[in-house]
């Protein structure tokens, strides 16, 4: 390793070789400013076009202020960070941008977690000295994304995530000079595009442009509906970031108090998305261990690997770009949506209701469950199984707006029967949460053992592509896990080559799965928040009496009243699903 | 966006064009021009044929036709007009040339008249700088234009 030695604001810094100036000042605890620069480590997401020109420093021989974040050190470098020249320079660049942007910071959905914003805080802004042409563009609206381009400062952030890190290649920077903006081809709405509506762009946006659609009105609307009865149910990562909308610490769980909450809003059940999760696994384990063992004795037509189909984004990723292989994805539904068939069917007959009377209302990390609630294939007669989908920011919005000190809460549990879970539906969460759970119910089923461990530490981490082998007395079982659709596209590559030797793939569409989904707390770019709530998925997962799927005994209940057994008539009407060639053909 | 149907025999040239760049997409600007020589213009089902040829997404290729003045997506007029715009011209009253074919065509820069007869263009020096302003229609060049020639320029295409 090549090392360099330099000075920074006078001190002395020394590190390797290729290190930005931007990260060796960091080394030293000098935080150069920066705005269209965001690095994700150990996501493969680095955008620094350079654009901003924010991260300015003054370099001792060279002439002109240098782009800290692009600049790479050099042997004897001096370096100043806040002299009168750079901090000039930057409120002057940092000006520039604000004339070209509306100043709509008390109405904007960005107000208070917009780094824009908060830059401007930080360098003191108080007057534009320039005027000039406010450019204005095409607005969008889908079913789960709102793009406002008129706040976009392009720095590219969702076109690294979109292109890049997802793969996904529906952004791009359009037209030139004044004109420039980040669109889709021919500036279609997104939902004419192939988005899987990840909502990666949305977390990474440092503005205001790019949200998502707010649907907390039409959750109000229906809470005060003395017709309706509202169901709400609560994915698992929400509990493990849902705090930080609350100046909590990352990481910190707050299930007790999110119940708690929901009851104070107003949900006449508050129930879980877990105890659907624990539901998925009883499916998708029965589905592949169906294919395993049809495999094993000797039937060719079978199609393994076995791929989880819990994440919108990744179901809308393969309908868009892999349709030829959509039959081997389980055929199992989302837990948001298998809660919702059987919020519909099973608990509402216990209530004596119509399913039209019952508003299924679902807390998710996520965007793509917006879009997810409105598929045709997930509605009786117009009726949707899950009427609405708010984010977990929204969720922390409804909770704001409704005067609850959140801290203050006291523990609360989730209602029954729909309401009880296993740790192994809590670690849906995050990457490589489901098909540990899968392991734990299948390795029961296909041995007949119990299994003496439940934590598979070999299936657990950050990496964006993993895979392990877990021995299932005797019967090697080859496991892939990828997270981030740039990594899933690896694998299906694979697949479509003939090279794969999994058994069965894991695949959440957001970098470190639903805990990083695109409805969560901003993270501004901090991945240490998104291992701490990873960290606290485990925790609850580990202070659980029930650990595996097939031992919720509301699971079981449901088999015997009502569903009969996994993967039987019953759950294929109700719980699995079909996907769609989405592939744009071109005409000749 | 209305869909069109592209002929086949140009589907293929641009196909030929596609394999012989290797389906690199480092060409794609080189494809583009070719596709834009086979049919005249870029619309998107062309950009969309590019992006699959070469393995790019459609809004990667929209962003490079749209930032190059030279790529367009309306088909020219059976007659282009070219307005130069270059310094000699522009001081010489080529804006006002210009404003002329606009007002009696009634189109704006890059756009083609409904009945597909005439398109007007702006463009930067053909180096005749000591005839301008310069206008040119197709192959032929005008020198010396003024306002008032132009209605007898477009009666020689009509």
């Amino acid at each position: 390793m090549e090392i360099v030695k330099l000075t920074i604001d006078n001190k002395p810094v020394v590190v390797e070789k290729g290190t930005t100036i931007l990260e060796a000042a960091k080394t030293i605890g000098v935080n150069i400013p920066s705005l269209c620069y965001m690095k994700l480590e150990d996501m493969d997401f680095e955008n620094k076009p350079g654009g901003c020109r924010v991260c300015v420093v003054e370099v001792e021989g060279r002439r002109n202020l240098a782009p800290a974040c692009k600049s790479e050190v050099t042997e004897g470098m001096v370096v100043n960070t806040h002299s009168v020249r750079v901090v000039n320079a930057r409120r002057t660049v940092m000006e520039l941008i604000l004339s070209d942007h509306p100043a709509e910071c008390l109405t904007c959905a960005k107000s208070g977690k917009c780094d824009l914003q908060t830059l401007a805080q930080d360098l003191g802004i108080r007057e534009i000295r320039y005027e000039g042409e406010q450019s204005h563009y095409k607005g969008d609206e889908s079913p789960a994304i709102i793009r406002e381009m008129d706040k976009c400062i392009m720095c590219r952030r969702c076109e690294t995530a979109c292109n890049e890190v997802q793969t996904v290649g529906v952004l791009s920077g359009i037209n030139r000079g004044f004109e420039s903006v980040v669109a889709t081809a021919f500036e279609m709405d997104l939902d004419h595009s192939a988005c899987t509506y990840c909502g990666q762009c949305v977390a990474v946006c440092p503005t205001g442009a790019l949200t998502e659609r707010d649907s907390t009105n039409k959750v109000l609307d229906a809470l005060m509906d003395p017709s309706k009865t509202v169901v709400v149910q609560t994915a698992p990562a929400v509990r493990a970031a849902l705090g930080e909308e609350f100046g909590m610490e990352p990481g910190t769980l707050v299930t007790g108090k999110m119940a708690s909450s929901l009851r104070k809003l107003g949900f006449d059940y508050v129930f879980d998305t877990d105890f659907a999760a624990d539901l998925t696994i009883m499916e998708e384990g029965t589905e592949l261990l169906g294919r395993l063992n049809k495999f094993l004795k000797g039937d060719k037509d079978v199609k393994l690997p076995i791929l989880t189909s819990c994440c919108p984004a990744w179901v809308n990723f393969f309908e868009h770009n892999f349709p030829e292989m959509k039959e081997i994805p389980s055929t199992a539904k989302s837990p948001q949506q298998m809660f919702g068939a059987i919020a519909k069917t099973y608990f509402a007959d216990q209530l004596k209701k119509k399913r039209e009377d019952l508003v299924v209302v679902s807390v998710m990390p996520c965007l793509a469950k917006k879009y997810e609630v409105s598929r045709d294939e997930f509605k009786v007669n117009g009726d949707p199984d899950v009427n609405i989908s708010i984010s977990t920011r929204e969720l922390g919005q409804m909770i704001r707006n409704a005067n609850i000190d959140f801290a203050a809460l006291t523990d609360e549990d989730f209602d029954r029967p729909l309401g009880e879970s296993t740790g192994a539906s809590v670690i849906f969460g995050t990457t490589g949460g489901v098909i540990e759970a899968a392991v734990r119910t299948a390795y029961e089923i296909q041995t007949g053992q119990e299994l003496e461990k439940v934590d598979f530490h070999e299936l657990r981490g950050m990496e964006g592509i993993r895979e392990a082998t877990i021995d299932f007395a005797g019967l090697p079982i080859r496991i892939g896990i990828a997270h981030g659709l740039g990594n899933a596209r690896k694998l299906l590559e694979d697949i479509k080559a003939g090279k794969s030797e999994f058994h069965a793939i894991e695949i959440m569409a957001c970098p470190g799965g639903c805990i990083g989904g695109g409805g969560q707390p901003y993270h501004h770019g901090n991945v240490e928040i998104l291992k701490k709530r990873q960290q606290a998925i485990y925790a609850e997962d580990a202070g659980k009496t029930l650990r595996k799927s097939h031992d919720n005994p509301y699971i079981k209940k449901l088999y015997e009243e009502f569903l009969g057994e996994p993967c039987g008539h019953k759950s294929h009407d109700l719980l699995h699903t079909y996907y769609f060639d989405k592939k744009k053909k071109i005409e000749i | 966006m209305a869909n069109i149907k592209l002929p086949a025999n140009k589907v293929q040239e641009l196909k030929d064009v596609c394999e012989k760049f290797n389906h690199d997409k480092g060409e794609l600007i080189n494809v583009l021009h070719a596709a834009q020589g086979i049919f005249g213009y870029l619309p998107a089902e062309v950009q969309e044929l590019v992006a699959d040829q070469l393995n790019v997404s459609i809004a990667h290729v929209y962003g490079v036709v749209s930032f190059y003045s030279f790529f367009t997506m309306i088909p020219k007029g059976e007659h282009p007009i070219s307005i130069c715009m270059g310094t000699a011209c522009y001081v010489r009253g080529a804006e006002k040339v210009l404003d002329e074919f606009k007002r009696l065509l009634n189109v704006k820069v890059g756009e083609t008249t409904p009945d597909g007869m005439f398109s007007v263009s702006c463009l930067r020096c053909v180096g005749a700088c000591g005839l301008a302003p310069v206008v040119t229609v197709g192959e032929k060049v005008y020198g010396r234009v003024s306002p008032e020639d132009v209605k007898g320029i477009l009666a020689e295409y009509k």
